[in-house]
């Protein structure tokens, strides 16, 4: 075990004066500040940012990269997140400077390409998910689910039925579906999970009416189970007159093997992060496009991107929409994750994607059924591209899905999901994705079986885990009861360690 | 066929459907009813080599002009500054790209430490107590203020000005309108926030007043006259400030702001087409448990070794669901790191010259081109490194003339406040450190001829 040492901040590093990169010289000419700006407007003292050498920074932040897990460093089964390889030729591409020099208020003339890769990638993404035009502005999955419900709520209010004001949504749904509801000025109606796992549609049945304005579903569900009643729901939702969302965080199941606009959804948001390989860049930017059905395409945000069929195809923002929710972002989006995400889907074909889903699902299966006999599995059917184990057996050792988490990190593999989703105790959520080696697959089934083991023979083993990270186990609760949220030293003349 | 990215040769495939103890791969997707399974392929163009696709998707940026091609005078939210080689090599080590949210931490310390500099670094800029690890960009992030706002208070009224970037302003509406709050729009004098126009809108439900400074048209506002009005009021004061010109300008900290918004895209981070960026977002510490977003705190472990969680996590989506402060979850990590390298790089001092170039060279640009004859500002007032200015001739005829000579010109007001037909001729120009005098001059010059 290598003896851990703290690695410093910016700001207990460099010394005044020091410069990691000049300016030219100003070449027009000088004049004092406060004659060209008011002193009201300045600022006494300059900002108080750290001063450093180019090497200092250089091994600062890769020394903070070295104390990282990422995808390129090690298997990465956390559940629903879809951490999938992130090709390197994408982000070759999105550095081109055609698109990352591009600024958003250049004359139409001169980002035709950009536009145009925009209205190909909405085209696919529409093909992929059954359904009719796309809006690419959101910026990640919740952001879709939240623009996905403003369209909800103007396409009822179109028909004058604002009473509608209940989404219903299951209890294994990801948090993020009630929070956007509520952001959305929803009430949320919480459906029950059936013993199989999928939505209970005798429940759903006693639930929909004339006040559900909509159904939010993950399909396959966060179990990782595909719901064999889909139809049925859809069904039901829609006799009632509400609409069917699709959260698309799953949508890795289901690549060129069935799409969403066909199982009766009226909006589909895909995480191009997840499903479409690009980086997840530590927690994001990601990119959260929604997909909808004819009806709902006056509502889209804008501005939209149309092509003007004359002489020569030409593509433009379409700002001139009457029945517009209006705008959810800044200008149009995340570019420069979409040139990552087309280049993807055109990397991959039709064939490559529906072969990536089926993998992904094989994958899964193959670890599932392996490691049954290490941990309990509370749904034992064949699952999609994920499944949901419980540390239950473990538990009654004394030892929690925590543990076994953690335990997991000594071994230079990141944690599956834990502890979601709520309806299963001690949830351990994996989700191996389709570009993993079996060999990898089968290294990790080998160490989940030497954790169980371990949880039998030394529990202390696991408790006491992570031993060959950087840091230890962290203590999360002294963290949210004495927060400590930045660096104060030197700054106040507080010279105190922990900034206080 | 192989694909690069699919690693499963045929016999292994075989191997794993044997140990599941299936025949086929279509047993795994029995589940999926008959008449929704897809018999056919997805209509979707054949799969490309990595040789092919590069040609491909160089074509569509090739149909691009690109700020390396073009001078350009354009801002309105996104600038172009020069960004130090090493950003992109550091921020784009694979240990962060490839990384998600750090849910766990001790294999996560790198984006945690980071971010947790990060907030660090915003809380200096900006003279706040705290800030959050980000949200999606500058409109969104004061979306979320306005939210925030409304749930400290109780208000269901926001209050803004004319003179904030009209797109912010959409996006804060649309955010409203979905929980039945209302924006109110107040009117501008000379393209600066009108007090006297204030006063008489605010009332017991005014939840905030949002200022963006430098607001839209790159003027300075009264921010410290409207900090005072809502000094002994419920209301909080939301102010919304373009991260580079802290620098030299005053931070908002000092001027009484409860919460302070922007998008961070003029620190480090490529114009993009504007997307992606991040939105910044930091408040007075007793604001701190109704922020949005993920936050990261420092704590140890056993031994007492420093380290770097996320924290207060009770406020969140994925524990709080409906009682959530927001529904954020993926927020714009990697664009905070490549900020958060950049401020490293430049330094205390490199900053304050950074925001001393911006100043000098659009404050010279600006006298300049009022000598020309028949060129006027359109607002008279004090401004950072933007400005509008009314042309001789119709305003088209200019960013034409300038596009002619490889230079894209300034922001049409025309598309950007359609209704206001007394600023349809002019054109808001935006002058950073990375213009040179020779471009200046070169811009002067077709100026100088335009008819």
């Amino acid at each position: 075990m290598s003896p851990r040492k703290e690695f410093p901040l910016l700001m207990e590093r460099g010394a005044p004066g020091r410069r990691a990169y000049l300016l030219p010289d100003l070449d027009v000419p000088a004049q004092p500040l406060k004659d060209l700006i008011p002193g009201e407007y300045l600022r006494e003292e300059p900002a108080p940012i750290p001063e450093l050498s180019e090497l200092e920074v250089a091994r600062h932040f890769v020394g903070l990269s070295r104390r990282n897990h990422g995808v390129d460093v090690g298997f990465y089964p956390l559940g629903s997140c879809t951490m999938k390889y992130n090709p390197k030729v994408n982000e070759d591409l999105a550095s081109l400077a055609g698109f990352a020099n591009l600024h958003p208020y250049q004359p139409e003339e001169t980002v035709q390409g950009a536009l145009q890769l925009m209205y190909e990638l909405e085209q696919h993404l529409c093909e992929i998910a059954g359904l009719h035009r796309a809006t690419l502005t959101p910026a990640a999955g919740a952001h879709g689910e939240l623009t996905g419900l403003m369209l909800i709520k103007a396409y009822h209010h179109s028909l004058g039925q604002d009473e509608r004001d209940e989404i219903i949504i299951p209890d294994a749904a990801h948090g993020t579906n009630p929070a956007s509801a509520a952001m959305c000025g929803y009430k949320v109606v919480e459906v029950p999970s059936n013993e199989r796992g999928g939505v209970s549609v005798k429940d759903l049945e006693r639930l929909v009416g004339p006040k559900t304005a909509g159904l939010m579903l993950t399909n396959p569900n966060t179990l990782g189970l595909f719901d064999e009643e889909i139809l049925a729901i859809t069904d039901m939702v829609r006799a009632a007159g509400g609409l069917l969302y699709y959260d698309g965080a799953n949508a890795n199941a289901i690549l060129g093997k069935c799409r969403p606009g066909d199982m009766g959804f009226d909006i589909v948001h895909f995480n191009l992060h997840k499903t479409f390989s690009t980086p997840h860049g530590g927690g994001g930017p990601g990119s959260g496009p929604i997909a909808v059905r004819d009806m709902l395409v006056p509502f889209l945000p804008t501005p939209v991107v149309e092509k003007r069929e004359d002489r020569r195809a030409s593509y433009f923002l379409d700002y001139d929409r009457p029945s517009a929710i209006g705008k959810i972002k800044g200008f149009y989006g995340n570019f420069l994750v979409m040139v990552r995400a087309y280049a993807y889907i055109r990397t991959m074909g039709p064939e490559g994607l529906r072969q990536a889903s089926e993998d992904a699902v094989l994958s899964a299966n193959y670890l599932m059924e392996r490691l049954r006999e290490f941990y309990h599995l509370p749904y034992p059917r064949i699952c999609m591209h994920e499944f949901v184990l419980s540390a239950s057996r473990q538990k009654a050792l004394g030892v929690a899905a925590q543990d076994v988490a953690k335990r997991l990190l000594d071994y230079g593999i990141h944690a599956p999901t834990v502890y979601f989703p709520l309806i299963v105790e001690e949830a351990l959520m994996i989700e191996p994705t389709e570009t993993e080696p079996k060999a990898v697959l089968d290294e990790f089934i080998d160490i989940m079986a030497a954790i169980a083991k371990e949880a039998e023979e030394s529990p202390e083993q696991l408790k006491t885990a992570p031993h060959y990270t950087v840091v230890g186990r962290l203590d999360e609760t002294r963290a949210a009861r004495h927060p400590v949220l930045r660096w104060r030293g030197a700054v106040e003349g507080d010279t105190t360690r922990d900034g206080r | 066929m192989g694909y690069p990215y699919l690693p499963l040769t045929p016999p292994e495939r075989r191997e794993m459907l044997s140990a599941i103890g299936v025949d086929s791969i279509a047993d795994l997707f029995a589940d999926i009813p008959q008449e929704i399974s897809l018999k056919t392929d997805l209509n979707l163009p054949p799969a490309l080599s990595e040789s092919e696709l590069v040609r491909h998707v160089q074509e569509l940026a090739d149909r691009n002009i690109s700020l390396a091609d073009y001078t350009s005078f354009l801002g309105a939210g996104v600038y172009q500054h020069l960004i130090p080689s090493a950003v992109p090599h550091l921020a784009n080590r694979a240990e962060f790209v490839t990384a998600y949210t750090p849910y766990q931490a001790e294999i996560s310390q790198g984006v945690l430490q980071a971010t947790f500099e990060y907030q660090t670094l915003i809380c200096q800029l900006t003279d706040m107590d705290v800030a959050n690890a980000s949200l999606y960009d500058g409109a969104t992030a004061l979306a979320e203020a306005a939210l925030m706002s409304i749930a400290i208070t109780g208000g269901n009224q926001v209050i803004t000005f004319e003179s904030l970037h009209p797109d912010y302003r959409a996006v804060v509406e649309t955010y409203l309108q979905a929980v039945d709050a209302e924006l109110v729009v107040a009117p501008t004098k000379q393209g600066l926030a009108d007090i006297d126009a204030l006063r008489p809108l605010l009332g017991k439900a005014t939840a905030a007043v949002l200022l963006q400074q430098p607001n839209f048209f790159g003027l300075l506002e009264p921010a410290e006259e409207i900090s005072a009005l809502l000094e002994d009021t419920p209301t909080l004061f939301v102010a919304c400030v373009n991260p580079i010109s802290l620098g030299v300008l005053k931070p908002p900290g000092a001027y009484g702001a409860d919460i302070v918004v922007g998008d961070g895209q003029p620190l480090g981070n490529p114009p993009a087409f504007g997307g992606p960026s991040f939105g910044f977002m930091a408040v007075k510490e007793k604001h701190v448990r109704r922020m949005p977003g993920r936050i990261v705190g420092q704590t140890q472990d056993q031994d007492g070794n420093r380290g770097f969680v996320l924290t207060l996590q009770t406020r969140e989506q994925h524990i709080r669901r409906h009682r959530a402060t927001s529904n954020i979850c993926t927020n714009a990590a990697h664009s905070t790191v490549m900020g958060t390298v950049y401020l490293a790089l430049l330094g205390k001092e490199g900053l304050r010259e950074v925001a001393n170039q911006c100043a000098q060279k659009a404050h010279f640009t600006q006298d300049q081109i009022c000598r020309l004859p028949g060129w006027e500002m359109l607002f008279p007032g004090p401004f950072y490194h933007e400005f509008a200015v009314k042309p001789p001739v119709h305003w088209s005829k200019v960013n034409e003339a300038l596009l002619g000579e490889g230079i894209i010109g300034g922001v049409p007001l025309a598309k950007v406040y359609p209704e206001r037909k007394e600023w349809e001729n002019a054109l808001l120009f935006c002058v950073t450190e990375a213009r040179t005098a020779d471009e200046i001059e070169h811009l002067l010059q077709v100026l100088k001829e335009v008819k």
